[in-house]
């Protein structure tokens, strides 16, 4: 379980979350995003193409990073889950509040 | 701290310290001892991992409030077509009656509050104890 951030050429942030985001490691993304969008980041891509699975605080994580992102008049774009994930996303209901794009590409692109 | 899964022919047992940072081990421990040919691998994968990483985390942040000192057992139940996983921690429970549902729009920006909705729609049966410090989890295959 780990995140990896990377920047675009066109200054967009990507994390990738390999593994799992759960309540034990929510924490360690939401600190990563928050010090990015602290150094003057403003467009992120979430790309979960490598996650597994994500529980309510890990969905919760990302109510906040959303919240927290727009106040700083930032976005915030989630791509690569599974259909696992997004039938989650969709029962949810939070498929409404987010960007979702079928993958990182395509979140940067749309940008 | 090592994690310790007791293993016989038909149940699992794990005591896991109260800290949230033990909660994906944990998972991960249980999920790679089910039997083959009990649930899907992919029920396993997604279904039962996200149910049972959402009871231990309510388990460990509400019913004993991060204590280190204290403990939350999991015990499994092997079955030839079920699994059925019980999380019992030693705090006071609570109404699961009184979560708000999460997905109406006033609630739907909050950070909490979905993890029971999250379990109901992942496992077949969900049951909690009459103290409510409890939950049973029952994955059915097929």
């Amino acid at each position: 379980m780990r995140f990896t951030l990377k920047k675009d050429k066109s200054g967009v942030v990507v994390v990738g979350v390999e593994g799992q985001l759960i309540v034990g490691n929510r924490q360690e993304l939401k600190q990563k995003v928050l010090d990015a969008l602290e150094e003057g980041s403003r467009k992120f891509v979430i790309d979960f193409a490598k996650t597994g699975y994500i529980d309510s605080s890990g969905l919760g994580v990302l109510v906040s990073l959303s919240k927290k992102i727009r106040e700083q008049s930032g976005e915030l774009r989630l791509a690569g889950l599974n259909a696992d994930l997004q039938t989650l996303f969709e029962l949810t209901k939070l498929d409404t509040l987010f960007a979702i794009t079928r993958t990182a590409e395509e979140a940067l692109a749309a940008f | 701290m090592t994690l310790q899964l007791q293993v016989t022919r038909n149940a699992m047992q794990l005591d896991v310290p109260s800290d949230l940072g033990m909660v994906g081990d944990a998972v991960e421990l249980v999920a790679t001892h089910v039997p083959p040919g009990t649930l899907s691998p992919r029920r396993i994968s997604f279904n039962l991992r996200t149910a049972l990483a959402e009871a231990l985390g309510n388990a460990i942040r509400y019913g004993t409030g991060e204590d280190p000192a204290r403990r939350v057992t999991v015990r499994v139940e092997l079955g030839g077509d079920f699994v059925r996983i019980h999380v019992v921690d030693d705090g006071h429970g609570f109404d699961s009656r009184s979560v708000p549902d999460p997905t109406q729009p006033d609630n739907l920006e909050r950070e909490y509050g979905r993890g029971l909705f999250v379990i109901r729609h992942l496992v077949d049966d969900v049951a909690f104890n009459e103290k409510g410090n409890g939950i049973s989890l029952t994955l059915r295959a097929g």
